[in-house]
């Protein structure tokens, strides 16, 4: 590999160079969202549950997974599981992202050809994990009593192992797990959140519409200000 | 077009109306078409899974195929020799890869390639990569092998569909002989539908070979997939409001625009509330770049002009853009003071990168006509068209040609575009060339830009070329800018160009560089040319007459024009080596991450 020569020309273009242009006044943050530069910058990232009802065929979950990791979405569970109807099985998400990327990843979840409709669940949705726990059984009386104290069963007894299953929101089980430590914890098995909205509303079951959110505007035509969601922990 | 619509059977027409109203329309445009030809012939039953597949390609109208035969692919090559369709045999499965983009570009209709499974499925890939990254309408048609040996590791196999999904807009791995033409349908139609984009099907040897005597389904996409073709009224409403009320507008022109035909609506909207227009790279050629509210594309090698506009308009109305970062430059800087009234047809591109206002959920013509029915006033912004006049004239893209300094390629461009019509077609490489070929060539109309955007794919240019000439009407000439780096991946094409007969002017702005790695590596690099330098480069012109094209040379200045002249005259493929500066550099430049209104104008400013 040789040194350059010396005679590279440094051509270039005519006009007033960078420092004797006007510059704007405004900034946009990293979510390309124009902001007030004395106002905080980055918005907050929120859990939430996404519900995607799909078709049942091969590779689907696969479709879905690899959009998640190819768009660096935070995703804390995936399950998927039948439905009511043969053909169609659904898919539940938790994830945790700022507004811009929630709303980014239903738009992206909706677009996948074998996804029938998608939808982000109000905070009071039914949420549902299952957890087996395997303990040792050197107390299993007060396993026995911690089962119940988290509505848990005992699916298994040996002389050396107890295995409960407890069923829950992510923080039952949480908590659950915390209070079994005591005897040993030798294996956990998690589900991952599944969930359904409540009463009659749907919870992904109807054709969607290609974009759930529009802005609001003024008489004007001035867009109101995007609100986000308050942040819920369940 | 012909043979397009195919009539759907009478239990399904109740729900199919819409679908038939554009059928409808299309068998309009064809039957006319095709009085001129010969009548049809009803066409033989099909017997196999692989007749099926070509069945299907002949009912949507497909004219040519792009591919390399191979084993698992035969019994649909076996069933393609008694179609109509022609085959164009390439010399590499990447090369049919662009072809068919390119195909795709020019006609608007999706282009066909086709490879056997393993080596050649995965050649495919990255034209596959890079219909996906710029949307352009394509369908990949790969051999597998036989169903009950996939998984195996079998001879040639290559899990095709794990390997496409995250580069294909839909892909299938078909499992049946009575519905693989059903398949082929919904993938060329998908391929159309909505925003474009490649969609694959992986045809194992037993699907194609077993018998079937059913016909493939009208060519449809899926039923959970749905298109919105206008947008929503309120935010229509409060988006002519804004533009109204706009002190300093402009318009973002993107490929969105050339692929959902709306140049026209976006020419009119333009000119009629006198708005200046910005485009982005893929956008070229959606708006006339003499007129006088062009101010031509922005972004990282954008002229001056365009980056001061884009940066300093109050409302931006981007059409069909995906807020790429070639274009936006640093997020925190890009047209900071705007609101954004965002069209598209995906919902997914509105504030993925750049956060709109205005989200508009549409086919971009549709919504430019629902937006101009909505606009009482045209914006008060004469001011503003001053100042963007004033900013042509304050940057102008001229360049010195000193005659004791080898030719600037920037000349060469400007001679081919002199030389050739309006509706001429350029494809190219990437690199330095490829900025030139879009900063010198003026382009006034949709579909005659034809480059790799979003992928960047050096070697793109030549085989873009086969499909694009194919794709035009014979008076449109066909030319490719090359670089020496770029043409040495794929020139082996050439075979195929001369073969073909294909009419191809082709000239490489032979710098002996990896140029555009050259110029960073002297901004960015400190100078050190690592592998950057060829110290040894082929005679273009002497390869080409090897192949059996024309080959012609350029080193002085005098010598342009007429090389220029003789090698479009040749009625065949011609490659001029133009030996050009080696140390001229593309500017104006925002470095990546940069601030468009800072851009560069030497390398000193960087
Ligand atoms: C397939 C591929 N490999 C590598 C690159 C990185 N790259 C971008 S431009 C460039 C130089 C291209 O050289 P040439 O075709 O001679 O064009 P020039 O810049 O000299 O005009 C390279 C290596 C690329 N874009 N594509
Ligand atoms: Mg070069």
């Amino acid at each position: 590999m040789s040194q350059e020569n010396t005679n590279t020309t440094t051509q270039g273009l005519e006009g007033p160079p960078p420092e004797d242009r006007p510059r704007p006044q405004g900034r946009r943050n990293a979510q390309g969202i124009r902001i007030d530069p004395e106002v905080e910058a980055e918005p907050d990232t929120r859990r939430t549950v996404i519900s995607a009802l799909v078709k049942h065929e091969p590779g689907v979950l696969s479709d879905v997974s690899g959009l998640f990791s190819r768009r660096q979405f935070n995703i804390e569970s995936l399950t998927v599981g039948p439905t009511e109807d043969d053909d169609r099985a659904r898919i539940t998400l938790v994830i945790e992202e700022h507004e811009p990327g929630i709303e980014q990843a239903k738009k992206q979840l909706r677009k996948l050809v074998p996804v029938i409709s998608v939808r982000e669940l109000a905070p009071d949705a039914m949420r549902r994990e299952l957890m087996l726990i395997k303990v040792n059984a050197t107390r299993p009386d007060q396993v026995a009593a911690v089962a119940g104290m988290y509505d848990g069963q005992t699916v298994d007894a040996s002389p050396e192992t107890v295995t409960v299953q407890v069923t829950g929101s992510r923080q039952k089980i949480e908590a659950a797990i915390e209070t079994f430590e005591q005897f040993g914890i030798r294996e956990i098995s998690r589900t991952g959140t599944t969930a359904l909205a409540r009463g009659t509303e749907e919870t992904a079951a109807t054709k969607g519409p290609a974009s759930e959110s529009t802005p609001e505007y003024t008489e004007d035509g001035t867009p109101t200000h995007p609100q986000t969601t308050p942040s819920d922990d369940d | 077009m012909s043979e397009r619509a195919a009539v759907s059977p009478p239990d399904e027409q109740d729900e199919e109306h819409e679908h038939e109203q554009e059928q409808d329309e299309h068998s309009e445009q064809s039957a006319s078409d095709s009085t001129e030809t010969e009548p049809e012939s009803t066409p033989e039953p099909v017997t196999t899974g692989a007749q099926s597949v070509i069945r299907a390609l002949e009912n949507v109208g497909v004219e040519y195929a792009f591919g390399v035969q191979g084993g698992a692919i035969m019994p649909v090559y076996d069933a393609l020799y008694d179609s109509d369709i022609t085959h164009v045999t390439m010399a590499h499965e990447q090369g049919a890869s662009h072809a068919a983009d390119a195909y795709g570009i020019v006609s608007g209709e999706p282009g066909v390639c086709l490879a056997t499974s393993g080596p050649g499925a995965t050649n495919l890939v990255t034209g596959i990569a890079d219909a996906d990254m710029d949307s352009d309408p394509m369908i990949a048609l790969t051999g597998q092998v036989p169903t009950e040996m996939v998984g195996n590791d079998a001879f040639q196999e290559t899990d095709t569909t794990g390997v496409t999904t995250p580069i294909t807009k839909a892909n299938t791995f078909s499992s049946h002989a009575d519905t693989v033409g059903d398949d082929v349908g919904e993938a060329f139609a998908l391929a159309n539908t909505g925003r474009p984009g490649p969609t694959l099907v992986d045809l194992p040897k037993d699907v194609t070979l077993s018998e079937t005597d059913r016909e493939p389904a009208e060519a449809r996409v899926p039923d959970t997939y749905e298109v919105q073709e206008r947008a929503d009224d309120e935010v229509v409403r409060a988006a002519a409001r804004r533009i109204e009320d706009s002190q300093r507008p402009a318009l973002l022109l993107g490929g969105g625009v050339i692929k959902g035909d709306a140049s026209q609506a976006c020419r009119e909207f333009a000119t009629e509330h006198e708005i200046p227009v910005v485009t982005t790279m893929p956008g070229i050629g959606s708006f006339p770049e003499d007129h006088e509210l062009s101010m031509e594309m922005a972004g990282m090698h954008g002229t001056g002009y365009a980056n001061m506009a884009i940066t300093h308009c109050d409302t931006l109305i981007g059409i069909g853009t995906r807020f790429d970062d070639r274009l936006t430059g640093g997020i925190e800087t890009f047209a900071p003071d705007a609101e954004l009234i965002h069209i598209d047809i995906d919902p997914a591109e509105i504030s993925k990168n750049i956060h709109a206002e205005y989200p508009l959920v549409g086919d971009a013509a549709t919504v430019v006509e629902q937006l101009d029915e909505e606009m009482e006033r045209s914006p008060q912004a004469k001011k503003w068209r001053a100042q963007c006049q004033q900013w042509k004239s304050e940057y102008p893209m001229a360049y010195d040609t000193p005659e004791d300094e080898p030719v600037k390629p920037q000349f060469v461009v400007e001679a081919l575009d002199e030389a050739t019509s309006d509706r001429a077609i350029v494809t190219t490489g990437v690199g330095q060339h490829q900025m030139w070929a879009c900063q010198y060539w003026t382009y006034t109309e949709p579909r005659t830009w034809v480059s790799s955007h979003g992928l960047g794919t050096m070697g793109y240019g030549f085989p873009a070329a086969v499909g694009a000439r194919l794709a035009a009407d014979d008076d449109q000439e066909v030319i490719c800018v090359e670089g020496d780096g770029s043409f040495l991946m794929t020139m082996q094409e050439l075979a195929v160009a001369v073969r073909e007969h294909l009419d191809i002017t082709i000239v490489v702005l032979n710098n002996e560089y990896i140029g555009m790695v050259r110029q960073w590596q002297d901004a960015f690099f400190e100078g050190r040319h690592s592998a950057s330098e060829y110290h040894w480069c082929p005679e273009f012109d002497t390869l080409a007459e090897a192949f059996g094209a024309k080959g012609f040379r350029i080193d002085e200045y005098d010598e342009v024009a007429d090389t220029v002249e003789a090698a479009l005259a040749y009625d065949g493929p011609s490659v001029i080596d133009a030996h050009v500066d080696p140390q001229a550099n593309v500017y104006p430049m925002v470095p990546s991450g940069g601030d468009n209104g800072q851009f560069a104008l030497s390398e000193d400013q960087l």
